[in-house]
C-alpha cells in the first residue's frame, strides 16, 4: 500500500494529537500545558485538511472552513488561557510561591 | 414535518437576544444590572414563546442569512431542545434576581467595594454572553456550530470561574479551562470523523445513521469522551468540585445548574439516534452507577457547604447517564426519564447553591457545624435549602421523584432491573448527605452573634421560587413530557 499525501497528512496530524496529549498530562508548568493544548489543536486542523482533500480533484471547502474558524476559537482560547496565567502569577507572588504547586502534586 | 415561517422565525431570538445584552452591559458600565434584568426578562419571554410554538406547530428551524447547510448556519428547535432552553431561561431567570441582590448586599460601604463593583461589572456581561451561548448550543442543527457553542460556553464559563479572584478560584479555574479545551479538541476530532464517514455535519442525520463502521465507532468514542469530560461524569470529575464550591455564590449555581448540562444534552442527542446495541449503552450506566455512589460519599464526608453540594452534583451527574442504554428502545421512556432528572435537578440544585451563597455571605463561612442555627437568621433561604435537597433525594410530589418513577418503570419493562435498583440506592445516599447538611441548617440551636449584614429579600425569594419549581415540577408531569414529545 502506498503512502499517499493525504494519508501522510493525517497520520502526522493525529501523532501531533497525540503527543499534544501526552504533553499536557506530564508537563510540570503551566505554560507548557497551554502550549501542549495547542500542538493538539494544530494536529487536530491538519487532519481536518487532509478531509478536504477527498476523491478527485475538486476540493471541498467545508472543512477548510471549520479549519478557519478553528484557528480563530484556538487564538482566543489561548488570549483567556495566558490572561488566567498572569492573574495565578501576580496572586502568588506576595506568597513567593506559586499555588498551583500543591494541587499539581495532590492530583499526581 | 411542515415548517411555517412564523414558526421557524422564534428559534433566533433566544440566542440573539442575550447576545445583545452582553455588548450592552459590556458598554453600559454604569447601571449594567439593570439592562441585565431587562435582557433575561425578554430571553425568558421569547423562550417561553419558542416552546409554546414548538408544542403547538413542531419542530421549528432557521437558516442564519438563507444560507442552507453545508456552508450555512441551521438552527432546529424540536422537543427536547425546547425544553433545555426553557429549562435555562426559567433558572437562569431566578439566577439574575438573585445576582442582582447579591451585588447589591456586598456593597456595605467598606474598602473592598471597588473590588466588588468591578466582579459586577464582569459578571453581567460574561453570565449573558454564557445564556446566549448555551441556547446556541441547544438549538444548533449542525456538529461544528455545536463546537464553536461549546467552547463559548467554556470560555464564558471559566471567566465566570475566575470571578471572585482568589488564588483558589483562579486555580480551579485554569484546571477548568484546561480541561474543557481537551475534552472540546476530543470533540472536534470527532466532528472530523464523523464528516469522515457521512460526508455531512448535520446532526440529525450525524445522529440517526449509525451504522456502526470503524471511522463512525471512532467518532463516538471521541466525541462521547470529549463530553463526558466536559460534564465532569465519575472518573473525570476531579475539576468540577474545586470550581464549582470556590466560585461566587450565584456563578456556582450557574455552573452547577445548567453549564454540565450542556455538554451532556449534546452525548444525550449522539447516543439518542439508537442503532447501537444496547451493551453499548451499559459503559455510560457503569460509570454513571459509580459516580451516584462516589459522589455521594465524597458529599458526605465534607466539611463545607459548598463543597457538599458541589460533590452532590458529581452523584446527580450519574443519574443523567445511568438510563442510557434504555435509550435503545426508541418506544420507551428513557429519554423523558433523563430530561425529567436534568430540569429537575437544574432547580433544585440551583435553589441550593444560591441558599448556600446566602448563608455564606451572611455569616462569612460555610463550615457545616458552625452553621447550624442559621434558619433564625434566614428562614426563606434555610426552607429553599431544605426543599432542593428533598428533591434530590427524590420524595414525592417533587420532580425528583417522578424523574426516578420514569427511571424504574422504564427499566423494569425492558429488564435491566439493575438500574432501577442504582437508582432507590442512590435515594437512600442522596438522603445521608442531604439530612447531615439540613440537619445542622434547620437546627433549633441559638446563634450568639447576630452578623451586621443585611442580605436582600429577593436573594431569599429566588432561592424559594426555584425550589418550589422543583416541587411543582412532580405535579405539572403532562406539559414537559407532551413537549418532549415534538421530535
Amino acid at each position: 500500500m502506498a503512502l499517499s499525501p493525504s494519508l501522510l497528512y493525517g497520520l502526522t496530524g493525529l501523532l501531533l494529537f497525540v503527543i499534544g496529549l501526552a504533553a499536557l498530562f506530564t508537563s510540570p508548568q503551566l505554560l507548557g500545558k497551554i502550549l501542549a493544548v495547542n500542538i493538539m489543536a494544530s494536529g487536530i486542523f491538519l487532519f481536518l485538511i487532509t478531509l478536504a482533500h477527498g476523491s478527485g480533484t475538486l476540493i471541498d471547502p467545508v472543512p477548510q472552513a471549520m479549519v478557519l474558524t478553528g484557528i480563530v476559537v484556538s487564538v482566543s482560547s489561548t488570549a483567556v488561557a495566558l490572561a488566567l496565567l498572569c492573574r495565578i502569577e501576580e496572586a502568588a507572588r506576595p506568597h513567593g510561591h506559586l499555588p498551583e504547586k500543591k494541587d499539581e502534586a495532590r492530583q499526581g | 414535518m411542515s415548517l411555517s415561517p412564523a414558526s421557524s422565525s422564534w428559534v433566533i431570538w433566544p440566542v440573539v437576544v442575550p447576545l445583545l445584552g452582553t455588548v450592552v452591559c459590556f458598554l453600559y458600565k454604569k447601571k449594567p444590572c439593570l439592562a441585565a434584568h431587562f435582557f433575561a426578562v425578554v430571553t425568558c419571554g421569547t423562550s417561553t414563546v419558542l416552546g409554546w410554538q414548538v408544542l403547538d406547530q413542531g419542530v421549528g428551524r432557521h437558516l442564519l442569512g438563507g444560507w442552507s447547510p453545508p456552508l450555512g448556519i441551521s438552527l432546529r428547535a424540536d422537543g427536547p431542545a425546547a425544553l433545555m432552553v426553557m429549562m435555562t431561561a426559567v433558572t437562569g431567570l431566578g439566577i439574575t434576581l438573585y445576582s442582582g441582590g447579591y451585588f447589591q448586599s456586598r456593597l456595605t460601604g467598606g474598602s473592598q467595594d471597588r473590588r466588588f463593583r468591578a466582579q459586577e461589572q464582569s459578571f453581567w456581561p460574561l453570565w449573558l454572553l454564557l445564556w446566549a451561548a448555551l441556547n446556541g448550543l441547544f438549538l444548533s442543527g449542525d456538529i461544528f456550530n455545536i463546537y464553536i457553542s461549546l467552547e463559548l460556553v467554556a470560555l464564558s464559563s471559566v471567566g465566570l470561574t475566575a470571578l471572585s479572584g482568589k488564588p483558589p478560584s483562579l486555580v480551579a479555574a485554569m484546571r477548568y479551562l484546561l480541561v474543557s479545551l481537551l475534552g472540546s479538541l476530543t470533540f472536534l476530532l470527532g466532528v472530523g470523523f464523523f464528516y469522515k464517514a457521512h460526508g455531512t455535519l448535520e446532526l440529525a442525520v450525524v445522529s440517526r445513521v449509525l451504522a456502526p463502521t470503524p471511522p463512525v465507532i471512532m467518532a463516538l468514542v471521541l466525541v462521547s469522551v470529549g463530553l463526558m469530560l466536559k460534564t465532569a461524569l465519575f472518573p473525570f470529575h476531579f475539576w468540577l468540585p474545586p470550581a464549582h464550591a470556590n466560585a461566587l455564590a450565584p456563578v456556582s449555581a450557574i455552573l452547577s445548574a445548567l453549564v454540565v448540562k450542556g455538554s451532556w444534552y449534546l452525548c444525550y442527542r449522539f447516543w439518542q439516534g439508537g442503532g447501537l446495541p444496547a451493551v453499548v449503552g451499559v459503559v455510560p450506566a457503569l460509570l454513571g452507577s459509580a459516580a451516584i455512589i462516589w459522589g455521594a460519599f465524597q458529599a458526605f464526608s465534607q466539611q463545607r457547604l459548598k463543597m457538599l453540594v458541589a460533590y452532590s452534583t458529581v452523584a446527580q451527574i450519574g443519574y443523567l447517564f445511568v438510563a442510557f442504554p434504555l435509550l435503545a428502545d426508541p418506544a420507551g421512556q428513557g429519554s423523558d426519564a433523563l430530561f425529567y432528572f436534568a430540569i429537575s435537578h437544574s432547580c433544585a440544585k440551583a435553589a441550593m447553591f444560591l441558599a448556600a451563597g446566602t448563608f455564606f455571605l451572611q455569616m462569612g463561612h460555610d463550615r457545616i457545624r458552625d452553621l447550624a442555627g442559621v434558619r433564625q437568621l434566614l428562614p426563606v433561604s434555610s426552607f429553599a435549602f431544605a426543599l432542593g435537597g428533598l428533591s434530590l433525594m427524590g420524595l414525592p410530589p417533587s420532580g425528583g421523584f417522578i424523574a426516578k418513577y420514569l427511571l424504574v418503570t422504564a427499566a423494569i419493562s425492558q429488564d435491566l432491573w439493575w438500574l432501577g435498583l442504582i437508582a432507590v440506592l442512590g435515594s437512600g445516599l442522596t438522603a445521608v448527605y442531604v439530612f447531615r447538611a439540613v440537619s445542622s441548617v434547620l437546627s433549633p440551636h441559638l446563634l450568639e452573634e447576630q452578623p451586621a449584614l443585611v442580605v436582600a429579600a429577593s436573594m431569599q425569594w429566588s432561592a424559594l421560587a426555584l425550589a418550589l419549581l422543583a416541587i411543582v415540577l412532580g405535579i405539572m408531569a403532562p406539559l414537559p413530557l407532551a413537549l418532549l414529545e415534538v421530535t
